[in-house]
């Protein structure tokens, strides 16, 4: 281990990860450079976020841990997305900012496998096929704008086209181009659904850990009302609060993250408990660290693995309901492009027997058997180390 | 014997201590409406006298605290109040759709029931086998494909394809038995495909979860067949955690019937709520969301009070 670490921090590793920040420095500054074109305001957001980006990469590639492979992984999906951009560069110039999201992704996912690159090689084959997929999915949202042919909610062609040359999956009820509105719903309903989760897994999380590690009568009054909310039926709470608060995607992503985080509390509270009963957090009680510390560093780490697990699912349920809201017309509303409300939209056309309404509802059940299986790996993975 | 009551005795209570907490959140959603219900109905361009005069009608004038024992007293005798939208009573409105929601979900469970367990049972016969993973695939499938999904390729196959079920399923009071189970079938198909897989997996996995035991044991060295194992032995001692799978599934199958019934067009209580949510009509929402509610809690309850009823732990305390 010790020769290793050594070898980590000889001039080799250290003169790759300097090549690959450079690279991505370079692609980075092109697609500042192109939404600076577009306008101030544009050029400026983007140049914030490259700049974070690249500070952030430079920090997980430079510092002493690092592998090379990991910079030379970097180096080549830099090279290789740059060579990609130069080659489209008149749509990456259009929407720098999704060429820089989709860079985002990219370096995210390969640094990850890089780093988990042992875990990662034993993978059976039905969750490299789920992470692959997941995966293929960012970088549609990312790129949405990029791939697509024609504009999200323009008409282009007349009702109901039959798939063929010009509209590859045909026209939607208002002669709008199908293929280029599933492009754009997998960006929209990834994100809204990204951004329910996140807020309420974390509202839920923390709410779950103070309750576990304060314990009394907080936890007991956080539980009760928990148990009342779970009472209610999910769909049917959301339904409610949508009807007295109006459908806009603020409320929607509003009302997904409290169904959510009662999801969340139950089981945070549930496996943080279990560590907090171990010794080494008495030990920490007992020297005098404080709550938000023995949070942080004594339960945390310990139930990392069943908190990504549970993320998976919980993003997995979430857009799988916003999709069934969007079916019913009362999530996220036209004319933005969304998987539940095209199936909607186009459910006409099955009493003629054309597929093409059961697309979008396809590319939600890829999506969620993906990341399903990438899940259930992990869960088996995750607990088989532990054993 | 004396425990065992307390015990079910204290799950009820809370079971109704939990409804009326959720009666008064329903209230309360309505309450936090912004404007007013009688300007509501009457519309914007109402003289103010009509409106106090339907304030007073209504009960509106009275404190919050007087309205909601009124309301949760008329929920009871099964008055339920007007619509926003159109003025009607609520009563007249729900009732017949509530026994065609029912009907629907009770002809799924008649279904799903005895199929997932027949089909958990075999999954815990030929463990591993090929059979076994078809079973967990199903399993993954059903919980990641949206139920609009599996409705739209059932209406493709079955309806459209080989002609053989009607697509929409329009239900009226004077039809037969018969015909009106003939036209429902798609829909409850599609809630079973929905909750089949998970009570069958459970159902496995309870059997499974016994087979260590010595006395399964036993009965292998005494030469039982494996059918007989699992279907003698072990099957009677996974009742308790079968009952509560049961039931859970219920309680999701009664909720899952929303989606359904939009897009089968299927008169039920389901369709009725999206439609009034659609057109913000509060009250008529309030009177479905009770409705489904109340019988998700009921189910759980069912499901609490079984488990705890069927545990032998409990029944004969040391």
């Amino acid at each position: 281990m010790a020769i290793h670490m050594t070898g980590r921090n000889g001039g080799i590793g250290g003169a790759g990860a300097l090549t690959a920040v450079l690279a991505a420095g370079l692609v980075l500054a092109a697609f500042a450079a192109a939404a600076l074109a577009s306008g101030k305001t544009a050029g400026l957001a983007v140049g914030a976020a490259a700049a974070l980006h690249l500070v952030l990469l430079a920090r997980a590639l430079l510092r002493p841990s690092a592998t090379p492979s990991a910079a030379t992984a970097i180096l080549l999906a830099t090279v290789v997305y740059g060579a990609g951009a130069l080659a489209l560069h008149s749509r990456f110039a259009a929407f720098p900012g999704s060429g820089l999201v989709g860079l985002a992704i990219l370096h995210v996912t390969v640094l990850t496998a890089a780093r988990q690159w042992r875990t990662l090689r034993k993978a059976p084959p039905s969750a490299m096929i789920g992470l692959a997929v997941t995966f293929a999915y960012a970088m549609i949202a990312a790129l949405a704008p990029l791939l697509a042919p024609y504009p999200e909610a323009a008409i282009v062609g007349s009702e109901y086209e039959p798939w063929g040359a010009d509209f590859v999956l045909g026209t939607d009820n208002l002669g709008r181009d199908m293929l280029s509105r599933l492009i754009f719903a997998t960006r929209n309903t990834i994100s809204i659904a990204a951004v329910a989760t996140a807020l309420g897994f974390a509202a839920g999380a923390a709410a779950g850990l103070l309750a576990a590690t304060i314990g009394g009568w907080i936890d007991t009054a956080m539980g009760r009302v928990v148990d009342i909310l779970m009472a209610i039926p999910q769909l049917i709470f959301a339904l409610l609060i949508l009807t007295i608060v109006g459908t806009s995607i603020t409320s929607l992503v509003l009302v997904i993250a409290v169904v959510d985080a009662t999801r969340v509390f139950r089981l945070v509270r549930a496996v943080s408990m279990n560590v907090l009963a171990l010794e080494f957090v008495e030990a920490a009680r007992l020297r005098g660290e404080g709550l938000l510390w023995i949070i942080r560093r004594e339960v945390l780490p310990n139930i990392t693995a069943p908190l990504i697990v549970e993320f998976g699912i919980r993003f997995c349920f979430v857009f799988l309901f916003i999709s069934s809201l969007s079916f019913l017309g009362l999530g996220i509303q036209p004319p933005t492009a969304d998987w539940g409300s095209m199936v909607r939209e186009n459910a006409a056309l099955i009493v003629y027997g054309d597929i093409t309404p059961l697309l979008p509802a396809g590319a939600i059940a890829v999506l969620a058997v993906a990341i399903n299986l990438a899940v259930d790996w992990f869960l088996h993975t995750s607990s088989g180390l532990k054993e | 014997m004396k425990t065992i009551l307390m015990l079910i005795a204290k799950r009820a209570a809370l079971g109704v201590a939990t409804l009326l907490v959720v009666s008064l959140i329903l209230f309360l959603g309505v309450e936090l409406l912004p404007g007013d219900v009688a300007q509501a109905i009457l519309g914007q361009d109402a003289s103010p006298d009509n409106v106090a005069n339907l304030r007073r009608e209504l009960g509106l004038d009275l404190p919050p605290a007087q309205r909601y024992l009124d309301w949760l007293g008329g929920v009871l005798h099964g008055d339920f109040g007007r619509s926003l939208a159109t003025g009607r009573e609520i009563s007249s409105l729900i009732g017949p759709r509530i026994l065609n929601t029912l009907f629907l979900a009770g002809f799924a469970a008649a279904i799903a029931v005895p199929l997932a367990l027949g089909l958990g049972v075999l999954a815990a016969v030929y463990r591993n086998s090929v059979f076994d993973r078809v079973v967990n695939i199903g399993a993954l499938g059903s919980i990641s494909i949206p139920e609009f999904f599996l409705c739209y390729v059932l209406i493709l196959w079955l309806s459209v394809n080989l002609g053989i079920f009607p697509s929409i399923s329009n239900i009226s009071a004077d039809l037969s038995l018969a015909e009106r189970a003939f036209r429902t079938v798609l829909p409850a198909l599609a809630l079973t495909i929905g909750v089949l897989a998970y009570m069958m997996r459970m159902t496995r996995a309870a059997i499974t979860n016994l087979l260590a035991r010595p006395y399964i044991q036993m009965a292998r060295l005494k030469g039982a067949s494996p059918g007989s194992v699992i279907v003698r032995h072990a099957l009677p001692n996974a009742f308790a955690p079968i009952i509560n799978v049961v039931a859970l599934s219920l309680a999701h199958l009664v909720v899952g019937v929303v989606v359904v019934e939009v897009i089968f067009v299927y008169p039920g209580v389901g369709q009725l709520l999206v439609d009034s949510v659609a057109r913000r009509d509060v009250t008529v929402v309030q009177s479905c969301s009770l409705f489904f509610a109340l019988t998700y809690v009921l189910l759980n309850l069912i499901a609490d009070i079984l488990a705890i009823a069927t545990n032998p732990r409990l029944l004969h305390p040391r």
